[in-house]
């Protein structure tokens, strides 16, 4: 039987049968799959939710008037209804834009909202642990308004240094922070930041790729001001995320991409934009995709966040105190020593082995981990390091997941010496 | 884990363990060229002095995996000494071995269809191809020589 909207209880090994992939062979081992910080593994409701949509309902969305048409529509339509009930959101689907992930939901507050109400010498608040998504763009709009883009440091024991906080917010307008880092599995105090940012008077926007997969999202109650997720983080497919803002901040942001779909009225003078989130939705959008999201988060609903939170917290204390206890100080992890508000993403320092190494020996029991800067070079030097090899868990994983783990990670120790 | 060993040959791991000719060179009057494998976030700084078409000096520094390093190691050791045509005709040989495909391995992990004898102990790199995305940690250090001999003043 497999996780639908009747079961109550969680059970990681339900996920697990749920998940085609985990039945994986690699290189003679039972796959372990630790990359969910990077990508996570689509349950079958989420595969089924997409082929079904191409056997019965495909058609294009908004304007056609046969049967399939409107189906589409409403499958798409019904998408936004089900993530806006999903992160709690008080508009409801009106404030839910469709993008292609986290990285276009930020180009798209740059360059619409941030074009629109920056200008030289106002201040976007940004942190030392962001992901290049919520940092490049900031450079970008910088180029072409003269604003200044600030970092809040992060402290030696992984979190953000919040000690001096009233004097970088000086200037700012919005501040600019990952819910969850996906190298340290630090969680930052969102509703706490918010408060902050509307004390000095400016807006919060929040980068949820991470945090909205292992944590319960709820923008009324942290009352921030925008929300930037991707699909494939939380379960759903490649190719479709969200930008979630207030209603009346959206009204006012004008539209990004030109194109069909944004539009009210072209003439040949000119064009008048479509109200609502579809004024951000130039061209046809990711409506296959809009249908395995909706599944995706049923599906993490059906298992409750708070329950998945709960896994995935129980196998960090596990996995933490294990990779203590098995390698005494031979494999350092990057990010707070504590499972305290801290989510299940462990980047690895193996002592004299390279995490390009390290990937490519865990490759050949089967272990999925992911070396690298992880799209965060900032912090990577904050730390003084090139790259870690990353290993992060998932609704599906299991703390025999760590055993394989530990077992791969003994024979990187013992072949590099 | 034989797949590992044919990574992971001992002359490998020796050469990551001790790196041969680290370090700088002043320059000028050394060629210096900076190569970058985004992939992993290698990077590789080439020192390189070359008088009357002899490569009579290299340095390096940067850090990466050990594939790169001990690649870049031991492509030190082969160049140093030798007139740059030399040099070229080793790069083309080292590229060669990196574009084989892994059918055209034999039992033993050795390409088949090069004569490695003239690489020396640089053939031990060659069942990097077996992982294609080290691939380019182990040409790394030879695209940076490569753009280091171009950047010489033609004399």
């Amino acid at each position: 039987m497999a996780l639908g909207e009747h079961v109550t209880t969680f059970s990681a090994r339900q996920v697990r049968a749920d998940t085609p992939m985990l039945r994986r062979v690699v290189n003679g081992r039972a796959i372990t799959y630790l990359d969910s910080a990077s990508s996570s593994l689509p349950p079958r409701a989420v595969i089924e939710a997409i082929s079904r949509y191409y056997e019965l309902h495909h058609a294009n969305v908004h304007r056609g008037v046969y049967t399939t048409a409107n189906e589409a529509t409403a499958i798409f339509e019904g998408a936004r209804e089900a993530i806006a009930a999903f992160i709690n959101a008080p508009g409801g689907a009106d404030e839910i834009v469709f993008t292609h992930g986290t990285t276009e939901s930020f180009n798209l507050i740059a360059r619409s909202w941030g074009a629109a109400n920056l200008g030289a010498g106002d201040v976007v608040l940004v942190s030392e642990m962001e992901h290049h998504a919520n940092i490049v763009p900031w450079f970008q709009l910088r180029e072409t308004t003269g604003i200044e883009v600030r970092f809040i440091p992060v402290t030696d024991d992984f979190r953000l240094d919040l000690s001096n906080i009233d004097e970088l917010m000086r200037g700012v307008k919005l501040l600019s922070v990952t819910g969850m880092s996906n190298v340290l599995g630090t969680i930052n105090p969102i509703a706490e930041l918010a408060g902050i940012a509307h004390r000095h008077g400016a807006l919060i926007a929040v980068d949820a790729a991470q945090s909205v997969a292992h944590l319960a999202t709820d923008v009324r109650a942290s009352n921030v001001d925008f929300l930037a997720f991707s699909g494939h983080k939380m379960l759903g497919p490649t190719g479709i995320g969200v930008l979630w803002a207030r209603r009346e901040i959206l009204a006012d942001m004008p539209p990004f991409l030109g194109g069909g779909g944004m539009i009210l009225d072209v003439r040949t003078d000119g064009y008048v934009p479509a109200a609502g989130p579809t004024r951000f939705e130039a061209g046809t959008p990711a409506i296959a995709e809009s249908a395995g999201l909706a599944a995706a988060v049923r599906y993490l609903s059906a298992l409750g966040m708070d329950h998945v939170a709960a896994h995935e917290h129980d196998l960090t204390i596990d996995a933490l105190t294990r990779l203590e206890s098995e390698f005494s100080g031979r494999v350092r992890i990057i990010g707070p020593a504590d499972a305290h508000a801290r989510g299940g993403v462990l980047s690895l320092d193996v002592e004299g082995v390279h995490p390009h190494d390290v990937a490519q020996i865990l490759d050949q029991y089967g272990v999925c981990v992911r070396p690298g800067h992880h799209c965060a070079k900032p912090l990577m030097r904050r730390f003084g390091l090139a790259a870690t090899a990353r290993a992060s868990f998932g609704p599906y994983s299991l703390t025999s997941d760590t055993d394989v783990l530990i077992e791969a990670l003994g024979e990187a120790v013992s072949l590099f010496g | 884990m034989s797949n590992l060993d044919d990574l992971y040959r001992e002359i490998i791991l020796d050469h990551y363990r001790t790196p041969r000719n680290r370090g700088e060179l002043a320059s000028p009057p050394a060629v210096r060229v900076e190569g970058f494998n985004p992939l992993c976030g290698d990077e590789l700084v080439v020192y390189l002095n070359v008088d009357n078409g002899v490569v009579t000096d290299i340095k390096l520094s940067g850090h990466g995996c050990s594939i790169s390093q001990a690649s870049s190691s031991m492509m030190s050791v082969a160049v140093k000494g030798k007139a740059v045509v030399e040099v070229h005709a080793i790069i083309d040989r080292f590229k060669e071995m990196m574009t084989l495909k892994e059918r055209s391995l034999d039992d033993q992990g050795e390409p088949i269809i090069l004569d490695l004898r003239t690489l020396g102990e640089i053939a031990a790199l060659a069942g990097v191809v077996k992982f294609p995305v080290r691939i380019k940690c182990a040409t790394l250090a030879w695209n940076t020589l490569a753009q280091a001999l171009a950047d010489v003043a033609p004399s």
